[in-house]
């Protein structure tokens, strides 16, 4: 197989030619900036405020109560960060898991610095909250409960119902970081009480530098960044139209194939989760089996490293990551594999596969296939191997 | 990120393996940091370095490194193998990038631990040679296993 094989979805997407297309008349003739008074301009508004409503609509909410910003970190920062700032006559006190996306972990290390209180919530050996746990840590200053849908290195889904349950019955807003999951499994914000929602638009085959915060209405949050009456004056800056062209296009096209997609993706995740399973020995899925991303898979590979994995992947045209620490380039490995209990040399060897809408069958088989060669090639360099067959032997 | 000849020796590792009976072996790093090297020597009487292998268990600049360590060290004195240093072998390998030069301390860590065997085996002392720093199994338990 000559072409590239890209199973690094969940770090970004292709922009499909469909999106750049729909963008590209407004970097040229429709560049007008929305605010302006004149004609061919403020038409501007009026194809904002209708990617407003279409995003609106895959979330069961309206359009606006989705406010568009430079992406999912921001999104996070912006719904942190103004929450503890609006609600601190209320109390101090933050809930999150130790799962989280950096985005929101080190925004939560922020605010600890100003004075507020964290609690980082554990996870099972699969990544999945305990809520026993979530409860206990609620106290009368809690003001947030942020818990992203689900995760970017091991695809399980939260039960996001019952955390936004918990959350509306003690009066805590809920915000979810829902970047890997929007357009991915279905979300209700409605049903599952979500009071924000942080979601990116170039994990959805969408450009990058766009994405949106859902913020209820009624939620007092306020400006993050000032300068202008932009978003309904929660968001100053003059509007991404492109990218919010783009998004929407993104967002359309992935909700007209929704079902057909997610269904292809979960098939072939299973055949590339059960083909390593039965034929590498000493490998570990992470994440749970059942609720996990349609697209993901992460796997440890016992006495192998992750990055000499991916470098001889790459020499095989396949594109994947890790969550060891060579490719952090700090000494610890991943904190979400650590989290669900792995020792750091399983950690260090594990490898995250995430598929995409072009990802084909014969793909994944022509991955498994090396990815069997690669991993013996590597055990047969590993002093950690050549111990444990030896003990082996000895038995 | 990496140059062409720590690409290389990545690739194709020189001297992947084991010695029996190896008059030295020494292994250092731990699977926490996720780097281990192990070096085998084969010194004969004259206290040539005969043969070299290794096994190591790590990202691509310490498996590049520990290739070239061993290519240095091959065919040397024993006095002549407490020379290479982790600069040597950077040097050799057209350079590291600065987070992976640990890998190549290791590298030069690996070979002083083989050579410490080897003189504790032998009941002789090589000038110049400090007791190596780390054991890898200490106070590790056993591996689970999947």
């Amino acid at each position: 197989m000559s072409q590239l094989i890209y199973l690094d979805y969940a770090a970004t997407t292709p922009t499909k030619p469909e999106v750049v297309d729909a963008m590209l008349p407004y970097f040229t003739e429709n560049f007008g900036n929305p605010s302006a008074v004149y004609g061919f301009a403020s038409k501007n508004k009026g194809v904002i405020t209708q990617v407003r409503e279409n995003i609106g609509k895959t979330l069961g909410t309206k359009g606006e109560n989705i406010y568009f910003t430079a992406g999912g970190s921001e999104s996070d920062n912006w719904a942190l960060k103004a929450t503890a700032e609006a609600y601190k006559a209320k109390g101090n006190h933050i809930i999150t898991t130790k799962i989280e996306h950096h985005a929101i972990l080190h925004t939560c290390e922020y605010l600890e610095q100003q004075g507020y209180e964290i609690s980082y919530i554990d996870v099972d050996e699969n990544g999945i909250i305990k809520l026993d746990e979530l409860k206990k840590a609620i106290r009368p200053t809690t003001i947030l409960i942020s818990v992203m849908f689900a995760n970017n290195e091991i695809g399980t889904i939260q039960p996001i119902k019952e955390i936004g349950e918990i959350a509306k019955e003690h009066g805590i807003l809920f915000h979810t970081d829902a970047v890997q999951a929007y357009a991915h499994v279905p979300i209700d914000v409605e049903e599952y009480h979500i009071d924000m929602l942080s979601a990116s638009g170039h994990k959805l085959n969408g450009p990058k530098g766009i994405g949106f915060l859902y913020i209820r209405k009624g939620v007092k949050i306020r400006s993050f960044i000032h300068g202008g009456a932009q978003e309904r004056k929660r968001r100053a800056g003059t509007e991404n139209v492109p990218g919010i062209v783009g998004l929407g296009k993104a967002v359309e096209l992935a909700f007209a194939n929704f079902e057909e997609r997610t269904e292809k993706e979960t098939r072939l995740r299973d055949k590339l989760i059960d083909r390593i399973l039965k034929e590498i020995p000493y490998v570990r899925l992470n994440g749970d089996r059942k609720r996990r991303l349609p697209n993901n898979v992460n796997c440890s590979f016992q006495f192998v490293e992750g990055e000499s994995l991916l470098i001889m992947l790459d020499m095989k045209g396949i594109c994947a990551s890790s969550g060891s620490a060579c490719t952090s380039g700090s000494l610890d490995p991943s904190h979400v594999l650590l989290a669900i209990g792995l020792p750091h040399e399983i950690a260090h060897g594990s490898l995250r596969m995430t598929l995409g809408d072009e990802t084909t069958e014969e793909q994944i088989d022509y991955v498994v296939d090396q990815l069997k060669e690669i991993v013996n090639k590597l055990r047969a360099m590993s002093p950690l191997y050549e111990d444990f067959i030896k003990k082996q032997e000895n038995k | 990120m990496y140059s062409e000849k720590v690409m290389d020796h990545f690739n194709n590792p020189r001297n992947v393996g084991e010695i029996e009976n190896a008059s030295g072996v020494g292994t250092v790093g731990n699977a926490k940091c996720g780097d281990i090297m192990r070096i085998y020597l084969d010194i004969d009487q004259s206290g040539i370095i005969k043969d070299c292998k290794f096994k190591t268990f790590g990202c691509g600049a310490a498996v590049a490194t520990s290739s070239m360590a061993t290519e240095l060290v091959k065919g040397k004195t024993v006095q002549q193998a407490l020379e290479v240093t982790n600069k040597a072998v950077m040097e050799a390998l057209d350079g590291l990038p600065p987070v992976k030069v640990h890998c190549s301390l290791l590298a030069e860590e690996a070979i002083h631990a083989a050579l410490w065997d080897y003189a504790e085996k032998n009941g002789i002392v090589i000038e110049g040679l400090k007791k190596p720093k780390k054991d890898i199994h200490e106070g590790e338990e056993d591996g689970e296993e999947y």
